[in-house]
């Protein structure tokens, strides 16, 4: 079955009307992205607990984190994250090079200060997912040459 | 090994809960941005249509289905592949107009409205109205105008989700003017 033309093709026409009323200033831009993040964290908490239903408890911080990179990462974008660097002190950084929402923007440096409105959504997804998980973060996201891309996590101890 | 499997039919199924659950933010967001449903249904038409121009490419890339010589041959390809591909249902091609130019797609259950229930005060809302739209898109891509309309649907109380589809006629392709 091939899912991913649908999520990717609405993704875009969400973000498309996120947008769209608002006009290219920061503070307009950064009410958008935050609309979208918003939207990703709801549907990652319901997305996880489907996910998770059946798996067994995770034994710590650092599992979670692989269950995101792994089967989280597999189910969503239908690959694992290409590498997972963690300082050991609650900072975790996800590198996808080929990140799929982005693989149709650009191969390159082109429309880069479009990326942030397309990473958002999967920001709050991963917020979400986390936060079901027991697990309360900051997430955000960096991206030089599209379509890598950076998701950094910052554990928030509660 | 029984648990990889079920891995994989869960990964299927996670990911139209993954459309399932964006387009119901969507909807949401919409219902708050819109003061009526009319809006929003007209909303969901537009983005669905913007889905469907471009999500055909994918389709006809994906299928080697090749052109249909009929709305009959074209009614079985929505219903047996397309459905089936990006929605994991197939629904069935019934009530036929006697001139072959209607026909209904029913679908027992529509995973779009996966977990919905719609709330007292929106009685008019379309909630899947994107599917009309993207049907409509999809099918004009292909030379072809179409009128899409729900006529059934279960989140309004209706036992099955009736679409209809009538054939309005077919597009001519347009050349500019002053092309050789």
């Amino acid at each position: 079955m091939a899912h991913e033309a649908p999520f990717q093709l609405l993704h875009s026409e969400l973000i498309h009307y996120i947008c769209k009323s608002a006009d290219s200033t920061d503070s307009e831009n950064g009410r958008s992205v935050t609309k979208l993040e918003n939207m990703g964290f709801r549907v990652g908490q319901g997305l996880i607990e489907r996910l998770t239903k059946d798996t067994a408890r995770f034994k710590d911080e650092l599992d979670v984190m692989k269950f995101i990179c792994k089967d989280f990462w597999t189910c969503v974008f239908k690959k694992q994250i290409d590498n997972l660097r963690t300082n050991h002190q609650g900072i975790y950084v996800l590198q996808d090079n080929k990140f799929l929402l982005l693989c149709h923007l650009s191969a390159g440096k082109q429309y880069l200060e479009h990326a942030p409105k397309y990473l958002a959504f999967t920001c709050g997804l991963v917020r979400g997912a986390l936060s079901n998980m027991g697990v309360k973060s900051i997430v955000t996201a960096e991206v030089s040459v599209m379509p890598a891309c950076k998701f950094q996590v910052m554990i928030q101890k509660v | 090994m029984s648990r990889q499997s079920n891995r994989t039919t869960d990964s299927k199924k996670m990911n139209s809960e993954l459309f399932t659950l964006t387009y119901g933010a969507l909807v949401s967001q919409l219902c708050k941005d819109y003061e009526n449903d009319e809006e929003v249904n007209k909303q969901l038409d537009k983005m669905g249509y913007n889905i469907g121009v471009r999500l055909i490419e994918d389709f006809l890339a994906r299928s080697s289905v090749g052109r249909c010589q009929d709305f009959r041959e074209t009614a079985d390809v929505i219903a047996k592949v397309a459905f089936k591909m990006y929605l994991g249902v197939t629904p069935s091609v019934t009530n036929w107009s006697p001139a072959g130019d209607e026909f209904s797609l029913i679908l027992e259950n529509n995973p779009l409205a996966d977990f919905v229930e719609l709330p007292d005060n929106h009685n008019t809302l379309v909630y899947s109205n994107l599917l009309c739209g993207a049907l409509r898109g999809a099918l004009e891509m292909v030379q072809m105008a179409v009128d899409v309309k729900f006529a059934q649907d279960t989140l309004r109380g209706d036992s099955v989700t009736e679409i209809r589809m009538k054939f309005i006629k077919r597009i001519e392709e347009n050349l500019p003017a002053g092309d050789e």
